[in-house]
Order: C-alpha cells, then sequence, then structure tokens
C-alpha cells in the first residue's frame, strides 16, 4: 500500500517537476512547480514526517509560490513567450548534464545511509510520542543545535539587508 | 477499530461536516442579506418561503441555468480551475477542527473531528493560505486589467496579513503545549471561561481577528473586489455557477475561520461554567449539548463578520499594507515576546500550573501592553473614530 502510494507520488513529482521546467509560460511553470512541492510533502508524510510536509506547503507552495506569480503577474510575463531552446546541440548538451546529475543517484540508491545517522527501528515514534511532533523537531533545534541555528538566522538577515539595499536607490 | 470501521466512519464525518458546511453557507447568505436589511432599517429577502428561508435555492437554480461566458482571450484552463481551486482550500481546513464531545456508540467513542492531525494548527495555516491561488489565477486568467489588479491585491493582502495570524496564535500553541487542536480546546476546558484564552491571551485575540477578516477578503479588507474601483475586482468576468463557487469559497472561509476563533480562543465546543461536557463517560446528550454550543459560537463570529461588513468602510490600499506591516507584524513579534517570556516565568520559575490564576495574571499582562499600545503609541489614530479626530 505505502509503495504503491509512494510511487503514485513520486510519479507526479517528476512528472511535474518535468512540466515546470519545460513549459513556455511562466504561471504554467509556477503552477507545476507547486504541484511538484505537494508532491513532495505527500513523500514527507509516508516518511512520517508530517511537520516537515506540512513546512514545504506553507512556506514554499503557500508563500513563496503565491509570491512568485504575484511578481510574474506584476511584471506582467504571464503569457507564453518565445522558447530559449536553440537546436539539437542545446538539447545535446542540457540532456548530458541532466544524466550527469543522475549518475550520483544511481550510487546512492545501493549505498546505506552511515550507522552514525541511522537509530535503531521505532524511535522516532517513541520520541514523537513522549514529545509530540513538533517537540521532537523543536527541542535539538533550540538546545542542541541552537548555535547553527542562530548563525544561519544570520545568514537569513544579512540576505534580507543585502535585498534591501540592492532594491532601494536612497537609503 | 479495524481499518474498515475507520474508512467508513471517516467517510461519514466528511459527508456530515460537508453538508453542515454547505447549508451553513446557504443560510449565511441569507442571513447577511436580512441582517443587512435589517441594519438598514428595511425588509430584505422574504419572499421565497416562510421568512425567505428558501431564497438560497431560488439563487442557486438561478446560478445553475444562467449563461456561462468566457471572456475572449481569457486563458480557458485556468478560468474554468480558478473557483475549484479557491473553493476546495475553504473545505479542507475544516477537517482538523473538534466540533464537539466525543460521539458514544457501540463501535466505540468516535472523536468528533474529521482528522485530528498531529500536525493540527500548522495544517490549517498550509492550507488556508492556499485559497489564494484561486483568487490570484482568476485575476490573470480573465484577460482584464481589473480582474488582475484583484488578484494580485489579494496575493499582496494574504501574505501581508498571514505572518501576523500566525504570529497571533503562536501564543495559544504557548499555553496549550502543542499544536493539535484538540489539546488546544482540552487546555481551555476547565469548568470555568476564565481558562478560554481570549483572557490570557485578549490582545492576540485582536491581532487574530483583524488578520482573519483580512484572510477572508471580508470589509473593511475587501480590496480584492472593491467594486467602487475594481468594477467586481478578481471574479468581473466569472458568471453563473463559477460566480457563485467564488461566492461559496468566500462564505465557507468564513465559517472555517469563525470556528478556528471559537477553537482556539473561546474554548472551542467546551460549555462554559461546568466539567460535565469535558469528562467521560460520554452520553448521546453531551455530544448534542457540545455540538450546539459549538454552533452557537461560530454563529456568534459569524454574525460578528456581517455586522462589521455593513458598519465599517472599507480601507485604502495604502492603509491597508501600512495596517498590515507597520501595525500588526510588529506587534505580533512584540506580543509574542513578551507572552513567552510572561509564560516561562510563571511556568518556570513560580512553577504555576494552567488554570485560572495563571490566566489572569497573563490578562494583567495584556492590560499593561494595551494601555501603551492604544492610548501612547497610537494617539487616536485607529482607536478614535473621524469626529473624535475632528474635535482634536
Amino acid at each position: 500500500m505505502t509503495t504503491t502510494i509512494f510511487w503514485a507520488f513520486a510519479a507526479i513529482a517528476v512528472g511535474s517537476a518535468l512540466l515546470c521546467v519545460t513549459r513556455r509560460s511562466p504561471i504554467a511553470s509556477a503552477l507545476w512547480l507547486v504541484l511538484t512541492l505537494f508532491a513532495l510533502a505527500a513523500l514527507f508524510v509516508i516518511l512520517d514526517a508530517q511537520f516537515i510536509a506540512v513546512l514545504q506547503v506553507l512556506v514554499y507552495a503557500g508563500a513563496i509560490m503565491v509570491l512568485f506569480l504575484f511578481v510574474i503577474m506584476l511584471l506582467n510575463l504571464g503569457r507564453a513567450g518565445p522558447s530559449d531552446r536553440k537546436g539539437a546541440l542545446a538539447w545535446a548538451v542540457a540532456g548530458a548534464l541532466g544524466a550527469g546529475l543522475l549518475v550520483p543517484l544511481a550510487g546512492l540508491a545501493r549505498a546505506a545511509p552511515p550507522a552514525a545517522i541511522q537509530l535503531p527501528e521505532g524511535t522516532m515514534a517513541a520520541l514523537q510520542q513522549q514529545q509530540g511532533l513538533v517537540g521532537a523537531v523543536a527541542r535539538p533545534l533550540f538546545e542542541t543545535y541552537l548555535v547553527p541555528f542562530e548563525i544561519t538566522s544570520l545568514l537569513l538577515l544579512a540576505a534580507i539587508v543585502g535585498a534591501v539595499v540592492l532594491a532601494k536607490r536612497k537609503l | 477499530m479495524s481499518d474498515v470501521a475507520f474508512l467508513v466512519i471517516t467517510v461519514v464525518k466528511i459527508v456530515v461536516v460537508f453538508t453542515a458546511i454547505m447549508v451553513g453557507v446557504a443560510l449565511l447568505t441569507l442571513a447577511e442579506r436580512r441582517i443587512c436589511a435589517w441594519m438598514q432599517d428595511r425588509l430584505g429577502p422574504n419572499r421565497v418561503g416562510p421568512q425567505g428561508l428558501l431564497q438560497p435555492a431560488a439563487d442557486g437554480l438561478k446560478n445553475i441555468l444562467k449563461e456561462e461566458t468566457l471572456p475572449a482571450q481569457a486563458d480557458k484552463l485556468l478560468f474554468l480551475l480558478a473557483p475549484a481551486i479557491s473553493f476546495v482550500p475553504a473545505l479542507l481546513t475544516f477537517a482538523v477542527i473538534p466540533f464537539g464531545a466525543p460521539l458514544h456508540t457501540k463501535w466505540g467513542d468516535i472523536p468528533l473531528v474529521v482528522a485530528d492531525l498531529p500536525v493540527g494548527f500548522l495544517y490549517i495555516l498550509a492550507i488556508s493560505s492556499l485559497g489564494v491561488y484561486g483568487i490570484t489565477l482568476a485575476g490573470w486568467s480573465s484577460n482584464n486589467k481589473y480582474s488582475l489588479l484583484g488578484g494580485l491585491r489579494a496575493a499582496a493582502q494574504m501574505i501581508s496579513y498571514e505572518i501576523a495570524m500566525g504570529m497571533s496564535a503562536v501564543a495559544v500553541l504557548l499555553i496549550a503545549g502543542n499544536v493539535t487542536l484538540s489539546d488546544v480546546v482540552a487546555r481551555q476546558a476547565t469548568g470555568t471561561p476564565l481558562t478560554w484564552n481570549v483572557v490570557p491571551l485578549a490582545l492576540g485575540f485582536l491581532i487574530f481577528l483583524v488578520a482573519a477578516f483580512a484572510e477572508t477578503n471580508r470589509l473593511p479588507f475587501d480590496l480584492p473586489e472593491a467594486e467602487g474601483e475594481l468594477i467586481a475586482g478578481y471574479h468581473t468576468e466569472y458568471s453563473a455557477m463559477k460566480f457563485s463557487m467564488f461566492y461559496i469559497a468566500e462564505y465557507s472561509n468564513m465559517v472555517t475561520a469563525s470556528a478556528l476563533m471559537t477553537t482556539l480562543f473561546f474554548g472551542g465546543w467546551d460549555i462554559p461554567f461546568t466539567t460535565w461536557d469535558n469528562t467521560a463517560p460520554w452520553t448521546l446528550l453531551k455530544t448534542i449539548a457540545s455540538v450546539a454550543m459549538f454552533g452557537a459560537k461560530v454563529g456568534f463570529f459569524l454574525f460578528l463578520y456581517i455586522w462589521v461588513r455593513w458598519t465599517l468602510p472599507r480601507f485604502r490600499y495604502d492603509q491597508l499594507m501600512a495596517l498590515g506591516w507597520r501595525v500588526m507584524l510588529p506587534l505580533a513579534l512584540v506580543y509574542l515576546t513578551v507572552i513567552a517570556t510572561a509564560i516561562w516565568y510563571l511556568h518556570e520559575r513560580l512553577g504555576w500550573v494552567y488554570d485560572a490564576r495563571f490566566a489572569l495574571a497573563l490578562g494583567a499582562v495584556n492590560v499593561a501592553l494595551a494601555v501603551p499600545l492604544f492610548f501612547v503609541l497610537d494617539r487616536g489614530r485607529l482607536v478614535s473614530g473621524s469626529v473624535a479626530r475632528e474635535g482634536a
């Protein structure tokens, strides 16, 4: 049952990702990307990571993609523009690069994750039972890994400040 | 409970909730017009059926029989999909809201919530932020500049108020200590309405209320359709049942937002002044009484929606953005920080457990925050009306 669901959503994710990069209308691309994000969220649910699944929909599908659509419409880029796919050579190069990405993936399929990050069967379920779904994520994030977390937030802050500096002519 | 029984019970629950929302929406369209008429000293629609009760059926029939129009150069597929995209999330959200005490049957106690997800409230935030796709795509696919402006406004407004809405609700989750809505309800049900979250988190409720109005595109935040400037905004080009779908989506969103305010801040299905309804053994009477209580609370907020709509004028667009980013967002952030500190102090330092005393202490913090907010920082800009400003 779970395997069937996995393959169904995996097919949707890959299919809509392909459609996302091949559509000529930016709006269609954005919408196919939304569908990809949904399929990924479903895969996270199958992995018992409901929290990450919900965040995926909430942050990416719900906020960032809405912003994308907003910008596409604001700049009136919605209608299909000229294609920038140029000839057989370009297709060959793009295909070769894409296939190159698949090679390490094929290697990963056979490799097992290192023992250091593998928890015994049922650890996550027990943890969720004990601390709740969010607590199981929040405790390591805000206790064990607090410093890396704060440094990441500084990075995001720097990005925001940079965007403001670039966008504003006069500060 | 076996898998088959689970499946059957869930399908029954879905059908019941769906029917209840649809009937509620139909009655709500009538209620809106009757209450509006009452506030304007008119009669309103009262011809079809007793007191106009069959008016929604007549409207529905009319909308089905009307001609469907498709504007020239419109993006056909998205034009057809948009009403459905805005309609579905409005219904999905309701799935995690508990609406009554468990129903006792011979197959065991059935919790009255379609799916008590472990991610509860986050699911609501995630799904409710998707409704804007329908509105935005409707605006874009119509190939009409007024529609497009309406869709753009909807997207901008949704993003602006979503953060404040989420932040104000985080305070509720801090008190509940979990994100599942059944835990939120259980924590508030101690026999006295003093522990309803509206007491310890009064300001948070105010922020949530305003943001919920903005998220449902209701007056005074109905800028996406603003008929004075944009004809009818995003649904200008829609006719017949497709137009009706947007209407149904808007009202379903109102029902869900009201249910959410009830659940997060007003104790959900908890009956005040008694713990009779919160303790086993569950009986049919308890279930009916708690569902009725839930319905009454939701009904009150729906009335509030209508009441506000026919009382307040619409914001200007710049006012809307200024309120969202300069007032609501910083306010929600500061509020969350203060409340989190207060909860930490009361709980970790003083060792209090959540009860009426805890709620009142937090309520005092709210009052202490509200006084500088409304009388010092605001200096009469938001709180007082235009008459008071002219006098000053």
